[in-house]
């Protein structure tokens, strides 16, 4: 048993929330770089080399990357020999985000009922997925979620004989659907398996792996690979307005799931798709 | 074509302009967006007046970042303009010329732009650290409990943007994607 104090969970995920916003991730920045070359518009490349100059001017001046700094999506995997003491756990994460987004400068874009939609003014409450792992750590993954994408993804409940071409066709579907809206370049993090809420929460932590990283299965890279060749024949490219460069990247997770089914989830994410961890 | 063009606009301006052409704002222009919209739209349906004249405006979809110490405003990249769409034709037709923003239009929107000689403009969508650069002030006019989404008057110089759809309907979005498109 180790003892975690709410304290250290509160200072790490402001700083998490402020790190995620400020810095775009090594490995977009590489997919950044090499579409330069791919891209075969000359708008696109200077739409793809001023979001470049956007990530670096950001963090050099330590700002927010994008002004929708999004919705907190926290992701807390967390060690079942750990005891938390000093407080509410869940009160403590929303802590860490009231102060990461008010010291960090960044936008609060979270209405506290759906219907009445009343600004809570410091960006909380966040969105949390708890996931009890082995050991007496605790890692947590802090994914700021824009909703110009969060808006264009789906989900659908596909019929097991809809098979590969079923899922690549709806994966496709749904971003041509999507079409300039989402910012593109974009990165598509899809869910397959599971049941609907599960595959939607694969999607979303599909987004949290390096975009330069392929599933370890084989057919499933496969079909990462032959979605992301489709999806860049689509021509919608950067900023939408024409181009090769529509998604640098897809990253499909999958969970097993019922004789009857074939859920697939669609997350899309801007070129940003911006996260930070930490392990406490 | 790249021109530079100046804010507020006419409709001699907006009707030059051309789907695809490159142009650079001076002047100034009104920061709107849902929540904004939304009371506008109540104003005009109550018979009251706007909080300021739109009459030849440009009106830019962004929410801005708090500025930080010593800057004078924090990121301010566009948002998706289609949530304002239900919302803009009666704008447009009580003057509103031109719209920055990101993303698909409804047709309802595009049959007032061409009614009424209006024009809409991209800006990149994820460079807010970037556009807030070219502005050079702010001033909340209107609606300042809605925080971020308050009405905001921007002073821009070089304002950066590419007009998407002209006031004859002609659409950047499908000239470009039609393209580059080898997949039906």
């Amino acid at each position: 048993m180790r003892t975690i104090h709410i304290d250290q969970i509160v200072k790490t995920i402001e700083q998490l929330c402020i790190d995620a916003n400020y810095y775009i991730n090594d490995d977009i920045m590489e997919e950044l770089n090499k579409a330069l070359k791919t891209e075969q518009s000359q708008i696109g490349v200077d739409i793809i080399q001023n979001l470049i100059k956007n990530a670096l001017m950001a963090k050099e001046r330590k700002i927010a990357i994008c002004q929708d700094t999004g919705m907190a999506v926290v992701f807390m995997d967390v060690g079942q020999d750990v005891h938390i003491v000093g407080g509410n756990l869940i009160d403590s994460i929303n802590e860490g985000v009231r102060k990461g987004y008010e010291n960090g400068y960044l936008r609060k874009s979270v209405v506290g009922d759906p219907i009445e939609r009343v600004n809570t003014k410091d960006n909380t409450p966040a969105v949390i997925h708890f996931n009890i792992i082995e050991g007496d750590r605790i890692k947590i993954s802090v994914a700021p979620k824009g909703f110009g994408s969060e808006n264009m993804s789906s989900i659908k409940m596909l019929k097991p004989s809809d098979g590969i071409e079923g899922i690549k066709k709806f994966i496709i579907d749904t971003i041509d659907i999507a079409g300039p809206n989402p910012c593109p370049p974009i990165i598509v993090g899809v869910g397959i398996g599971g049941t609907m809420e599960k595959a939607a929460i694969l999607a979303k932590k599909a987004l949290l792996r390096p975009i330069n990283k392929r599933n370890d299965l084989n057919h499933i890279k496969e079909i990462e690979n032959d979605v992301l060749k489709k999806i860049n024949m689509l021509g919608i490219g950067p900023s939408g307005l024409g181009g090769r460069i529509t998604a640098l990247a897809v990253n499909i997770e999958v969970f097993s799931t019922h004789i009857a089914g074939l859920p697939v989830a669609v997350n899309i994410s801007c070129h940003a798709t911006r996260h930070a961890d930490a392990t406490i | 074509m790249k021109y530079s063009i100046r804010a507020p606009l006419t409709k001699e301006i907006t009707c030059n302009l051309k789907a695809g052409d490159t142009i650079s704002i001076n002047g100034y222009i009104y920061a709107a967006r849902d929540a904004a919209h939304k009371k506008m739209i109540e104003l005009l349906d109550e018979g009251k007046e706007l909080p300021f004249d739109i009459m030849d405006q440009i009106i830019y979809y962004v929410g801005p970042c708090p500025a930080k110490p010593g800057a004078i405003i924090g990121s301010a990249g566009p948002t998706t303009s289609s949530r304002m769409d239900a919302y803009t034709p009666k704008l447009i037709q009580h003057g509103l010329k031109g719209m920055i923003g990101k993303g698909l239009r409804s047709k309802e929107v595009i049959d007032a732009m061409k009614a009424y000689s209006a024009v809409y403009f991209g800006a990149i969508g994820g460079a807010g650290a970037l556009i807030a650069q070219k502005i050079v002030s702010e001033e909340i006019i209107a609606f300042p409990e809605l925080g971020a989404e308050a009405i905001r008057k921007l002073t821009v110089e070089d304002f950066p943007v590419t007009v998407i759809i002209d006031c004859h309907g002609n659409n950047l979005y499908d000239i470009g994607k039609n393209k580059f498109r080898k997949i039906n």
